[in-house]
């Protein structure tokens, strides 16, 4: 047993209904008890569907399970191929069925329908979402591709997008444009919006382009092996990336014709004097493995920052993590134990983290802002406008992602040079609001400086948000430390966007050196030993 | 109901002229059913009971469904969380007794704070058999006085959502001291704000000292006996309700306090028993109900002569279509419910005039085949219809929004209407066509 407060991943068969969602024409008939339908409502309001994800649910109860479930599943699967009429089925089991062993492939099998039938066998208790993704396309692609000639002009096609995914509509959309400026045409999409006839006509392309490693590498793999088709291994999120991902692509495919990099905007944003700022920026990145690569080349090599944290929580990465760490001369954290990203955000006190929606919520605890880069999706996760983080426009929309959760460079200068004025500093309030305004709560002020000391983890149900408290009273809970008088009026000078910050470090500073109690000498030598 | 006892301080409610649902015929049934199971009351349970943990035995599928219903809601460290199984427990390879002693172990150093444990058992803990009980009582052992251990079923293989709540009183019932004192027992979990709000209401009639399940903390006095009245605030606590008549409690039949009317039937059935004079329970009751008549009236100006219909979800909808079609004006076309419970939704339906069809189960594919015949201008489902039937141009109401609002007693009763009203007064007022 593994005590889990939040997890990363779902059980593999909801990767297997990302993949059934994503299609048309497939239905997926799940052997599980009642309950399991919390699974449809991740589609029909994460990501707005407007359709129920088409999959049936057995929903057997206690008392079935000393009766025939296996007539239960029959039934299921023979009503629903008649109602829906879908040109193939995929059927498994979920978690509690696993342990009831019906083998709902066989009973499918036995039932003469006269479509395809795609077992799947995925073990719940060992492995995850991501993996039933991957297994279930790759059992789609076995059963339903068959052998034809390529297609007369290039053509490739693009693998991996899932519904759930992180910005995947945008994605394919934006390398769809990317690869027909290089005179590419796309064969198929899959899984996302293809039919199961569309995957059987995977193999007339010349070759794959594999977006998303961590759903799609395994049909990718196969259609190598079976069909001859390469397949890139660039993921094309950031200027370089995309740049890496078209010679790639002009090296597999033979296309001759370049992308449009007139509306590519990050490489200039990034040298403009505005973003001297986010020089040195240290960042923890943490995510599922393919986004969390490629962002890392993006936050060190487009945009300055310092990074000072790597990890993923999907271990079937563990090996490219761990070499990509090293480049970075990193100890990655692969975990997907929330509490334990959580304690190793906490001691790397990064300036900013580039996570998922887990990340975000830890960010919000210890005050440090957060922009988020991939899977687990959360609602915001589906913009309404076009918001891709792959191509050039993506590297666009990753500049602006990476640098929001911050507080801007000239601000930064004109905080500073304001912090005396009598109506510019943190107990003011908006000047907009009025002289009668009231200050907000700190962190909401700064996009997310820090208010609080970092502190264990602890249940704040009972209050709304625990940046409502007042600085000085969280800070005050931080340990044996004191503050003498001359320190803390020094403290109050500094900008109150960084405030927490400074006094953090030196807190911690103090407590590395045994100091006891903080002067005005050991903030300022705290801020020698922090400072780069 | 309850026959009108002389004395009563309020005339009975008029029962509707061309009869009630009670005795009309219910569509049974059994297909698959699109609800959460009952681990999910796990979400509003913890928040209610401030010293409780809930400690899932289950799968990572269980782990993710409280995640998913409780989505951004917590952005803290849960008082909840589950114990996955592996493969390992799976094979025999690990003795479940001792890995739980072990996760629990870790868990209470972890949260020193915790004084009630739940161990709740999952679809996966049910069907490999693993004896959370065995598990519950030898911990209680081990952890008395600081912990109470207990153990309930969230399964859904046998609970279906609001189930769970039940099943987690029902748990408790036996546990809780005994008294001789003829004591009124509220039992339900509400918003603490709403629970203040009854017990002032109580107070007023003079009924006291008022007992509470589940009470907010470990330490609070809650006892039964066979001297204890109960009052339930919840239609699904069908379990609970047998667990005190087994300790001798007896129940008070009424309809829900939702509505006016409702709130109104519901203190009455109290009132009756305790002896509240009518001027009393007036005097205690005009102002609210007038309060809460004019709030119910703004939201039915919406609702008034508009059909709803109810898919089944958490068991409030008997009670909702009572409200809705008595104070509001609404017409049910049908009435779905998870499960009937004749003790429990008997006043409710004796006051829903006849017509609307009542069924219980699901078989969702079938009920939707019905929704889309009728088109109903509301329709009450669960969020993964609602998106969905929107896009067929039907309007919804989240129903999982009716369980986790306040939406009991007479200062809720507007904000209750305004629920229903909100998605249709929203359609009238959206002109999207000319963008579409």
């Amino acid at each position: 047993m593994k005590l889990t407060v939040w997890t990363y991943e779902g059980p593999p068969h909801v990767g297997a209904m990302r993949v059934a969602t994503a299609m048309t024409g497939l239905h997926y008939v799940l052997h599980a008890p009642q309950g399991d339908t919390y699974a449809d409502l991740l589609f029909t309001m994460i990501e707005r569907r407007n359709h129920r994800p088409p999959v049936t649910y057995t929903t057997f109860q206690a008392r079935d399970l000393g009766a025939d479930t296996a007539t239960l599943f029959k039934d299921a699967a023979r009503d629903a191929v008649a109602r829906f009429n879908p040109q193939a089925i995929i059927v498994g089991a979920s978690c509690t069925a696993e342990l009831i062993q019906d083998d709902p492939g066989g009973l499918a099998e036995a039932l003469g329908l006269s479509i395809p039938v795609i077992p799947l066998d995925l073990p719940s208790y060992q492995r995850k979402e991501n993996f039933g993704a991957d297994e279930t396309f790759l059992q789609i692609v076995r059963h339903l591709a068959k052998p034809q000639e390529r297609t007369a002009q290039i053509t490739v096609n693009i693998l991996g997008a899932t519904a759930l995914g992180f910005r995947h509509r945008d994605d394919v959309e934006e390398i769809t444009g990317l690869m027909s400026d290089m005179g590419i045409g796309v064969n198929v999409v899959a899984p996302l919006g293809a039919t199961p006839a569309d995957i059987a006509r995977l193999p007339a392309a010349h070759a794959n382009v594999l977006l998303y490693p961590e759903t799609g590498e395994s049909a990718a793999r196969y259609l190598e092996k079976t069909y001859a088709q390469r397949w890139t291994k660039t993921v094309p999120i950031g200027a370089g990336a995309t740049r890496a991902f078209v010679a790639e692509l002009a090296q597999l495919t033979g296309a001759q014709g370049r992308p449009d990099e007139s509306r590519l905007r990050l490489p200039w944003w990034s040298r403009s004097v505005d973003s001297t700022y986010l020089t040195g920026k240290r960042v923890f990145l943490f995510g599922d493995a393919s986004h969390v690569m490629a962002m890392a080349r993006v936050a060190r090599d487009e945009v300055g920052f310092e990074v000072v944290g790597i990890g993923c929580y999907n271990r079937e990465y563990a090996r490219p993590m761990r070499a990509l760490a090293k480049e970075y001369g990193l100890e990655p954290l692969i975990t997907d134990d929330y509490l334990e990203v959580e304690a190793a955000i906490a001691a790397a006190q990064p300036e900013m983290i580039m996570g998922t929606q887990m990340e975000r919520h830890i960010g919000k605890r210890l005050g440090i802002p957060c922009a988020v880069i991939s899977a687990p999706v959360h609602v915001q996760d589906f913009p309404a406008r076009y918001s891709p983080v792959m191509g050039f426009e993506g590297a666009n929309v990753i500049f602006d992602t990476l640098i929001h959760p911050l507080v801007m460079g000239l601000e930064e200068h004109l905080l500073t040079m304001f912090r005396e004025d009598f109506e510019f500093h943190d107990e003011a309030g908006a000047s907009h609001k009025g002289h009668g305004a009231v200050a907000f709560p700190l962190a909401g002020v700064a996009g997310g400086s820090a208010p609080a000391a970092a502190q264990p983890p602890r249940d704040i149900s009972g209050q709304k948000m625990q940046q409502e408290q007042p600085v000085a009273d969280a800070a005050a809970t931080g340990g044996a430390v004191i503050w003498l008088a001359d320190a803390e009026r020094e403290l109050k000078k500094i900008p109150f966007f960084v405030r927490g910050k400074a006094r953090r470090n030196t807190e911690s500073f103090a407590a590395q050196k045994g100091v006891t109690s903080i002067s005005i000498e050991t903030l300022y030598e705290a801020k020698a030993h922090y400072a780069r | 109901m309850t026959a009108p006892a002389p004395g009563l301080p309020t005339p009975p409610l008029m029962a509707p002229a061309g009869g009630g649902c009670r005795t009309a015929p219910v569509l049974k049934e059994r297909g698959q059913r699109e609800v959460f199971c009952g681990l999910t009351g796990i979400i509003w349970l913890h928040r209610k009971m401030q010293d409780a943990f809930f400690l899932v035995v289950g799968s990572r599928t269980c782990a993710h469904l409280l995640q998913s219903a409780a989505g951004v809601m917590i952005f803290a460290e849960p008082r909840f969380a589950t114990a996955i199984l592996e493969e390992t427990d799976l094979a025999g390879l690990a003795d479940a007794q001792k890995e739980i002693d072990r996760v629990v172990a870790q868990l209470l150093a972890r949260r020193p704070d915790i004084r009630q444990l739940f161990l709740v058992g999952s679809c996966p803990s049910e069907v490999i058999k693993i004896d959370l009980q065995r598990a519950a009582e030898r911990l209680n052992a081990a952890h008395a006085p600081r912990v109470r251990v207990l153990n309930y079923s969230g399964s859904g293989i046998e609970t279906t959502f609001t189930q769970g709540e039940d099943a987690a009183l029902a748990c408790m019932v036996p546990v809780l001291p005994r008294t001789e004192a003829r004591e009124l027992l509220v039992v339900g979990a509400l918003p603490d704000v709403v629970e203040d709000q009854m017990l002032d209401l109580l107070a007023r009639l003079g009924v006291g000292p008022v007992r509470l399940l589940p009470a907010r903390r470990i330490d609070d006095e809650t006892a039964i006996g066979p001297n204890t009245l109960f009052a339930l605030t919840q239609p699904f606590l069908g379990d609970t309700h047998a667990a005190l008549i087994r300790r001798g409690a007896r129940h008070l039949p009424a309809p829900f306090p939702f509505g006016e009317e409702g709130t109104t039937a519901w203190l009455a059935a109290i009132a009756a028993e305790f002896g509240v004079s009518a001027e009393i329970f007036a005097a205690a009751t005009d102002a609210p109900r007038a309060r809460a008549r004019k709030a119910i009236a703004q939201a039915a100006e919406t609702l008034r002569g508009k059909s709803v219909f109810f898919f089944p979800d958490s068991q409030l909808e008997i009670p909702l279509a009572r409200f809705l079609t008595r104070e509001c004006g609404m017409t049910a076309i049908e009435v779905g419910s998870p499960y009937i419970h004749d003790a429990l939704h008997g006043p409710d339906l004796d006051l829903l005039a006849a017509g609307p069809q009542i069924s219980e189960g699901q078989d969702v594919d079938r009920q939707l085949a019905r929704a889309r015949a009728a088109r109903p201008d509301l329709t009450v489902c669960g969020l993964g219809l609602a998106n969905p039937l929107e896009a067929e141009g039907l309007t919804t109401k989240w129903a999982i929004e009716l369980v986790f609002t306040p939406v009991h007693f007479y200062e809720q009763a507007g904000d209750l209407a305004g629920l229903f009203s909100r998605p249709l007064r929203r359609k009238s007022l959206l002109q999207l066509e000319a963008a579409e």
